[in-house]
C-alpha cells in the first residue's frame, strides 16, 4: 500500500474526507452566524442549540413517525426555523438598541435552556440514526474507498452554502438584504418593512443550521451537547475568517475542516485545539480575519 | 499616573444611569451603603457560630471573589470575558497539583496558581484585544476551550477524575487550614481584602481611565490614553483574582476538577454579575450567593432542570432586569430621592 510520511494514504485520504465534513458543517453554520450577524448585529450562540434541535426533529421524526431522511431534510429546518420566528419576535426584537453582548447573553441562555430540556427528556448518550438507504455503503475509486454519505454531506452542504452565496450575491432579495445589512433605516423609508426581513433572515439561519443537524445526524452521534461543542469551534472559524464575506465564512469552514482532519493523522493530540490555535495566530498576523476589513 | 486623572474625571458625568457612580457626589449614598456592608460582614462572621455550614460559605465566598474579578472586566471596562473559568480552573490545578504532588505550602500553593492564571490572562489577553466588542467575547471563549482541551488531555489533571484529596496544609507552616473554622476565616479575610482592592482599583486614577474607555473608547484613544495597555493590564487582574478563587477553592473543596475550567461556569459568572448587578461593587457578590444557593437548593430536587431554570434567568436578566437587583435597588433610591 502507497504511504505519505508513513501514513498508509488510504487512512489520510479518509481522515482528510471526515475533515471535509465537519468543514461543510463549519461553513454553514458560519455562514449562517455571519448573515444573521450582518442584518441583526447579534451573534447567535443559539446556533448550536438550533443544529442540535434540528438533528433531534429528524431523529425523532424517524423514530415516532416513521418519516424518512428525505422528507425531514426539509421537515426539520421547517420546524427550526418557525422556532427561530418565533425566538426573534418575542425576544431578540427586544434588543436591537442595546449592546450586542446583550444579544451573546440571550441566546446563551436560550442554547442552555434547550440543552436542559433535551437532556432531561433524550438523556446525554448519544442516538443512532440510520444512513439513509440510498447513501449505504460506499464506492470504491481505485486510490480510496469513499462512503457514500460522507460524499453526499460534502456535495449537499456545497449546494446549500453556495446557493446562499447566490441568493444573497445575485438576486434581489439578497440586495435587498445587503442593504438592510448597510443602513436599515434607509430600507424602511424606500418601503420595505424591514421588521419582517429581520424575522425571516433569523428564521433562515435556525433552518440552515438545522439542515447542518440533519445531515449531521448520520455520521456522528446525536446527543443534547452536540451543538455548543460545535458553535464555539465556529466562533474561532468566524474570528479567523471574518464575518464580512460570504465566500470567505466557506472557503475558511472547508479549509479548517481539513486542516483538523491533517491533524488527526499526523498529531491526533492537538486535533481538538488547533483552530483554535490558529485563531490565535490570525489573530496576530491579520486581527481583522483572513477575509475581513480592517474598521 | 495622577497626572491623567483630569481627564478622566471630565469624562465622568455621561456614564448611562443604572451604572455605578463613584466619587464624592454620592457620599450620602455610600455612608448608607457602608453600614449595609458592616452589617453583612457582622453576618458572614457570626454565620459559622449559628448553624450554616461553612463549607458552603466559603464555596459561595470564593464565587464571589470570581465574580468581583469578573466584575471588573465587564461592568467597569466594559470587556465581556467569555472564558474566565479557564484562569480559574488553572489556578484550582496548580494549586491542587502543586500542594498534593509537589507537598507546596498552601501560600505558595496560592501564590503560584495566582502567577499561572495571570500568565495565561496574559497571553490570552494580548490576543484577544487585537479585536473590540463582540469579538473579544468570542475570542476569549475560543482561547479559553482550548485551555480547557488541554486541562482534559494532560497528564497532571487526572482528565474526567481530576484531582483528588488535595491536603489543606497549615498556612504559613502554623495555621491549620485542616480546621473549617479556621479556614473559613481566612477565605473571608481573603475576600474582603479582595473586596476592598477593587473598590480601590475602581476609585483610583487607573480605575477612571477604564470607565472612560467603557464610555467611549475612541475618545479615551483620542484623549492620548494607550487604550490596548489599560485594557490588557484590566484584563491580567481579573484574571489573576479569578486564579486566586480557583486556589482557594481547590483548598476548600480539596479537588480540583474539569468543570472548574469549562464554558458552562465561565457562563455562570456572567450571570451572577448580571444578576446582582453589573458594575455595582455588591452586585457579583449578591448574584454569586443567589446563583449558588439555588444551585445548592435544587441540585438534589430538579436534576437536568437546573440547567434550564440558570437559561431562564439569563433570559429573564437580559430582556426585563439588566440592572440586577443592586442596580435596581439604586435606580429606586433615586427616584424616591427625586420624588
Amino acid at each position: 500500500m502507497t504511504e505519505v510520511f508513513g501514513i498508509p494514504i488510504q487512512a489520510l485520504l479518509g481522515q482528510l474526507l471526515l475533515g471535509l465534513v465537519n468543514g461543510s458543517f463549519y461553513a454553514m453554520l458560519s455562514l449562517g452566524l455571519a448573515v444573521i450577524f450582518g442584518l441583526l448585529g447579534i451573534v447567535n450562540f443559539a446556533h448550536g442549540a438550533l443544529y442540535m434541535i434540528g438533528a433531534y426533529v429528524a431523529w425523532l421524526s424517524l423514530e415516532k413517525f416513521g418519516i424518512n431522511y428525505w422528507f425531514a431534510l426539509i421537515l426539520s429546518p421547517l420546524v427550526v426555523g418557525a422556532l427561530g420566528v418565533v425566538i426573534e419576535r418575542s425576544l431578540l426584537k427586544r434588543l436591537y438598541k442595546l449592546d450586542p453582548i446583550y444579544g451573546l447573553l440571550l441566546t446563551f441562555g436560550l442554547s442552555l435552556i434547550a440543552e436542559g430540556v433535551f437532556r432531561d427528556q433524550f438523556g446525554v448518550s448519544g442516538q443512532q440514526y440510520a444512513v439513509p438507504e440510498l447513501l449505504q455503503g460506499a464506492t470504491n475509486l481505485g486510490f480510496m474507498v469513499l462512503p457514500n454519505y460522507r460524499a453526499w454531506v460534502v456535495f449537499a452542504s456545497l449546494a446549500v452554502c453556495l446557493g446562499t452565496w447566490f441568493t444573497i450575491e445575485k438576486t434581489r432579495l439578497g440586495a435587498y438584504l445587503r442593504a438592510g445589512t448597510e443602513n436599515p433605516t434607509l430600507m424602511q423609508a424606500f418601503g420595505v418593512n424591514v421588521p419582517v426581513m429581520v424575522m425571516l433572515t433569523y428564521g433562515a439561519g435556525a433552518g440552515l443550521a438545522a439542515l447542518a443537524g440533519v445531515l449531521a445526524a448520520p455520521v456522528i452521534q446525536v446527543t443534547p451537547l452536540m451543538g455548543s461543542n460545535l458553535i464555539i469551534v465556529v466562533f474561532a472559524v468566524v474570528v479567523i475568517g471574518g464575518m464580512g464575506s460570504i465566500l470567505g465564512s466557506i472557503i475558511t469552514g472547508l479549509v479548517l475542516g481539513l486542516i483538523e482532519g491533517l491533524t488527526k493523522v499526523f498529531y491526533p493530540e492537538a486535533s481538538s485545539i488547533v483552530v483554535f490555535v490558529i485563531m490565535a495566530i490570525v489573530l496576530v498576523i491579520r486581527p481583522a480575519g483572513l477575509f475581513g476589513k480592517e474598521k | 499616573m495622577s497626572d491623567e486623572s483630569p481627564q478622566a474625571a471630565a469624562l465622568r458625568p455621561r456614564s448611562p444611569a443604572g451604572i455605578e457612580e463613584s466619587g464624592k457626589a454620592t457620599f450620602p449614598r455610600d455612608r448608607l451603603g457602608r453600614w449595609a456592608w458592616l452589617a453583612v460582614l457582622a453576618l458572614l462572621v457570626v454565620a459559622p457560630f449559628v448553624g450554616i455550614y461553612p463549607v458552603f460559605v466559603m464555596q459561595a465566598l470564593c464565587f464571589a471573589i470570581f465574580a468581583c474579578a469578573f466584575n471588573l472586566l465587564l461592568g467597569f471596562t466594559g470587556l465581556l470575558s467569555f472564558g474566565h473559568a479557564a484562569y480559574l480552573g488553572a489556578a484550582a490545578y496548580a494549586t491542587g497539583w502543586l500542594v498534593r504532588s509537589a507537598g507546596w505550602s498552601p501560600e505558595l500553593g496560592i501564590l503560584a496558581g495566582v502567577v499561572i492564571a495571570s500568565a495565561a490572562g496574559l497571553v490570552v489577553g494580548l490576543i484577544a484585544i487585537r479585536r473590540q466588542g463582540i469579538y473579544f467575547a468570542m475570542i476569549t471563549l475560543a482561547m479559553a476551550q482550548m485551555i480547557y482541551f488541554v486541562f482534559l488531555q494532560a497528564p497532571f489533571t487526572g482528565g474526567e477524575d481530576g484531582l483528588q484529596g488535595v491536603p489543606r496544609g497549615k498556612l504559613f507552616g502554623f495555621i491549620p487550614l485542616a480546621n473549617d473554622l479556621v479556614m473559613y476565616f481566612v477565605v473571608l479575610a481573603v475576600f474582603v481584602a479582595v473586596f476592598l482592592f477593587i473598590i480601590r482599583i475602581v476609585h483610583s486614577p487607573y480605575g477612571q481611565v477604564l470607565k472612560a474607555i467603557r464610555e467611549n473608547e475612541p475618545r479615551a484613544i483620542s484623549l492620548g490614553y494607550d487604550v490596548d495597555r489599560y485594557k490588557l493590564l484590566a484584563f491580567v487582574l481579573s484574571t489573576a483574582l479569578a486564579g486566586l478563587a480557583g486556589s482557594l477553592k481547590a483548598l476548600v473543596s480539596g479537588s480540583a476538577n474539569l468543570p472548574d475550567a469549562h464554558w458552562s461556569l465561565s457562563g455562570e459568572v456572567i450571570l451572577m454579575t448580571l444578576l446582582g448587578g453589573l458594575g455595582t461593587f455588591a452586585g457579583p457578590v449578591l448574584g454569586a450567593f443567589t446563583i449558588i444557593g439555588l444551585q445548592n437548593w435544587l441540585s438534589d430536587k430538579v436534576g437536568s432542570w437546573v440547567t434550564v431554570i440558570i437559561g431562564a434567568i439569563f433570559v429573564v436578566c437580559v430582556v426585563a432586569f439588566r440592572r440586577g437587583f443592586v442596580g435596581e435597588l439604586k435606580a429606586w433610591t433615586e427616584r424616591r430621592r427625586k420624588a
